[in-house]
């Protein structure tokens, strides 16, 4: 008996988290999807590129080099011309592109990095924009024209001459066919 | 002297312009044949005198006239031929002269080509191309002179930027111009017709082919620059985004919306207003291209304030132009009648999910390009708008566009059956979906949201071979009576065809390319081996070389494949002398549709040096499905229903229709 009882203790602690996960994943599919869809998307579409990480900044952690590869292409190398730290040779992006490694080594999330980064350097460093008030427009132009746009069709399609009625047959020119036809 | 006739005939250009800017219009309004032919002689004199001019520029360069300013900033006597002749438009005032070279070029084209115009149309039309035309000849003549001469003439040149001193400047730069400044002749069109305030489907059918051009040029411009930047700038990235990119790239979208309302136009008569407005705004985004790379204001808005001429005289063609023919718009688009009736779902509905796809695209870029320029001038405050940003808009965007890109083919006018043209592609899709897991396969897994992205590509290959089956009616008919049909078929849908297919293509390129890519940063010496993509690659050292104006360190590598030497690479780093300038040739491979890209970095204190390879599969499809779209657009160029005139219903061969069953 006591030895059934010592056996389930750790296996319902092993099985709760697990199915915690499970029913919040149901709860969030479908936002959790799009999210997931939405990174892959952006992974999928950006370039795996680096001119200028030099191998001795290169991490030894695999993992944390490629979330150190992710955030840096992020990052604005702030005297480029539209240059990511990740692709810059210039000094500044290399103080940067080992700034974040520091952080990370550090235990740092990947929001605390960006996090630090931004509050030293400013909004200027992210080259993909936060949503705030002064980015409301930038954000909500694909998304708004899109609707803006399907509207517009919608009355458009709505607003046009009715189509002639002659083209639906009424009830009355249905009967007088089949009587025609000699149905 | 030679320098000074060509900037005489440039000021000659100048009072010409004003001339068939005028007159022409005049002789509209008094129907007078006579002033009305004005404007084609006078188009064809602009062109003489703007190439006289040109020509004198370039022999200016040839012959290394250091008097020249122009010259003196941009050449140097060493410097290859190739880079005397592409160097002329390698700096602002050379390239403006380029541009208008070939907005001349097109008016001369519409002057010889436009027979079949109404008199009336083609004066109105050619009156406009002055006005552009005489709005960039001030510009040039007032802020860009090329024709200024020094006293004392220099010795020797400052050299050509050595970027620029590539193959690629030789043959981007005027495929590119060749495309958006051929879009001034849709604008033309657009223009002249609402001042005749009479658009008909005649209309569409003058203007597609022009479309056409001007967009299979642009298509080969991009691409071309696309290619140039990936192996001159030695990080294997083949876009970034740059808002000079993107200038170019708008017009490209707006005019790929136009190409597609313009069919819908001139086979059903509707979507009038909305294709004359696509016409204007492409050639906007032409012009606002024009100002955004040309004043400097994207470098930085402080750099545009202290020298603001160029800018502002930009600004205010931009201001005329566009505002003048919105203005236009507004005024006279109520008066157009709609046109054709059509069902959503349809040849027509697909064509206006098309255009609202494009044209939010187009917007989503133009906000994400100019938003930190407006808000910094508003606010003072700098935010930053890359890659990262336009990746996921524009991608999310483009995603149900190259889903419904092989269904549009299959829906008749009119009125469609959406559920019947499925079934007709179900076939292909399941094959595209197997063909994208065999790709992705091949190169040995990878993320699994790459199955899809191939597969989308391989669907619009697919899609546009199952319009040709189809078509063809292959496998319901002997196999030589469906090659009989597709050989009658008009060339226009070959080249829907080819254009669609190409776009797949791209799409898999640029799947592949970033999804499957490798990349190996190693810091090697003479001897050592470093593997990439299946490969293994051995530093032979270092040879000492001296190039016409630079010298250069050139690595070698030797490439082998399971021991066996299969191929061996240079990769340079080059020291251009007259500006002391170094850059890096990378050292390219192609196997396949793969390549190897290897880049030489920097040197390390132990005696080696970082070396960069990477591994891009697939890759060269990305600019040879522009290469095949670019085919597709010479091919539906050369319809011979875009060379006959008007648009009669009796002329239209049936027979192809009429094939017996046998």
């Amino acid at each position: 008996m006591m030895e059934l009882e010592r056996l389930r203790l750790p296996l319902t602690v092993t099985l709760s988290p697990l199915a915690e996960r499970r029913s919040r994943q149901a709860d969030e599919g479908l936002r959790g999807f799009l999210l997931k869809l939405m990174l892959a998307l952006f992974l999928l579409f950006t370039p795996i590129q680096a001119f200028a990480v030099n191998p001795d900044e290169v991490l030894k952690d695999p993992a944390l080099e490629q979330r150190a590869r992710q955030i840096s292409a992020q990052l604005r190398c702030m005297v480029c011309q539209n240059q990511s730290i990740d692709d810059s040779n210039a000094e500044l992006a290399k103080d940067l592109r080992v700034l974040v490694r520091q952080r990370l080594t550090d235990g740092d999330t990947d929001k605390q990095v960006v996090d630090y980064v931004v509050s030293r350097y400013g909004e200027f460093v992210l080259l993909n924009p936060r949503l705030s008030g002064k980015t409301i427009i930038l954000w909500s132009m694909p998304i708004g024209l899109l609707i803006a746009g399907i509207f517009a069709l919608v009355i458009f399609v709505r607003s046009r001459p009715a189509r002639r009625s002659s083209e639906v047959l009424s009830a009355e020119e249905k009967a007088k066919i089949d009587e025609l036809l000699g149905n | 002297m030679i320098v000074e006739i060509g900037h005489f005939a440039l000021v000659l250009a100048l009072a010409t312009a004003i001339i068939v800017s005028v007159l022409p219009l005049i002789g509209v309004h008094r129907r007078d044949a006579s002033m009305m032919a004005v404007a084609t002689t006078g188009s064809l004199v602009m062109f003489g005198l703007v190439a006289l001019s040109f020509a004198a520029l370039t022999w200016a360069y040839v012959v290394s006239d250091f008097s020249v300013k122009n010259v003196w900033e941009n050449s140097h006597s060493l410097m290859p031929l190739i880079y005397k002749y592409s160097g002329v438009w390698g700096n602002h005032e050379g390239s403006m002269m380029l541009w208008l070279l070939i907005l001349v070029f097109f008016s001369m084209l519409v002057a010889v080509f436009g027979r079949n115009i109404p008199e009336t149309l083609k004066a109105n039309v050619l009156a406009v191309q002055a006005w552009i035309s005489l709005a960039f000849l001030l510009f040039i003549l007032l802020t860009s002179n090329p024709f200024l001469r020094l006293d004392p003439a220099p010795a020797e040149g400052q050299d050509l930027n050595p970027i620029l001193q590539d193959f690629g400047l030789a043959i981007h730069p005027p495929l590119l111009y060749l495309g958006y400044v051929g879009f001034s002749v849709c604008f033309s069109f657009a223009v002249a017709a609402l001042m005749e305030g009479r658009i008909d489907a005649a209309w569409a059918r003058w203007v597609r082919p022009w479309t056409l051009a001007a967009w299979t040029f642009l298509t080969a411009g991009i691409a071309m620059g696309s290619y140039w930047a990936y192996y001159e700038l030695g990080w294997g990235g083949w876009w970034f985004w740059d808002p000079v990119e993107n200038a170019s790239f708008m017009p490209w979208l707006a005019g790929t919306a136009l190409l597609h309302s313009a069919l819908v136009m001139e086979k059903r008569e509707a979507l009038k207003i909305w294709t004359v407005l696509l016409a204007i705004m492409t050639f906007s985004l032409s012009l606002l291209g024009t100002f955004l790379v040309r004043s400097g204001v994207l470098t930085s808005v402080h750099a545009f304030a202290t020298d603001p001429s160029r800018g502002i005289f930009i600004l205010c063609i931009l201001a005329i132009f566009i505002g003048g023919a919105f203005m236009l718009f507004a005024w006279r688009a109520p008066t157009l009648k709609a046109g054709g009736l059509f069902a959503p779902i349809s040849r027509e509905g697909s064509l206006v999910l098309n255009n609202l796809i494009l044209t939010v695209s187009t917007a989503t870029v133009l906000t994400g390009t100019l938003y930190p320029l407006v808000l910094e001038t508003l606010t003072g405050e700098k935010i930053s708008v890359g890659a990262p940003f336009f990746n996921m808009t524009f991608g999310l965007l483009m995603l149900p566009l190259l889903i419904a890109v092989p269904l549009g083919p299959m829906l008749a006018w009119k009125r469609a059956d959406l559920y019947g043209a499925l079934q007709r592609l179900w076939v292909f899709a399941g094959l595209a979906l197997l063909l994208g897991l065999l790709l992705w396969y091949m190169q040995n897994g990878g993320p699994v949201l790459a199955i899809f992205g191939l597969a989308i590509g391989c669907w619009g290959m697919l899609g546009a071979i199952a319009d040709l089956w189809y078509r063809g009616n292959f496998g319901k008919l002997p196999v030589m009576t469906s090659l009989r049909r597709l050989k009658g078929l008009p060339r226009s849908a070959w080249g829907t065809a080819f254009a669609h297919f190409g776009l797949g293509v791209t799409v898999v390129g640029i799947v592949a390319a970033s999804a499957f890519s490798t990349e190996h940063v190693v810091e090697m010496k003479q001897g050592q081996t470093a593997d990439a993509g299946g490969y293994s690659l051995t530093f032979d050292g270092f040879r000492e070389a001296v190039g016409p104006n630079y010298t250069e360190e050139r690595g070698h590598f030797t490439v082998r494949s399971g021991g066996a030497v299969v191929s061996d690479v240079w990769s340079s780093k080059r020291l251009y002398t007259a500006r002391r300038m170094p850059t890096t040739e990378a050292g390219i491979l192609t196997f396949g549709l793969s390549q190897l890209y290897v880049s030489l970095g920097d040197p390390m204190d132990g005696g080696g040096i970082v070396v960069r390879i990477w591994w891009k599969p697939m890759i060269l499809c990305i600019w040879g499905g522009c290469l095949i779209m670019m085919v597709g657009g010479f091919v539906s160029l050369s319809d011979r229903r875009l060379r006959v005139g008007a648009p009669s219903r009796k002329a239209k061969p049936v027979k192809t229709v009429m094939e017996p069953a046998e």
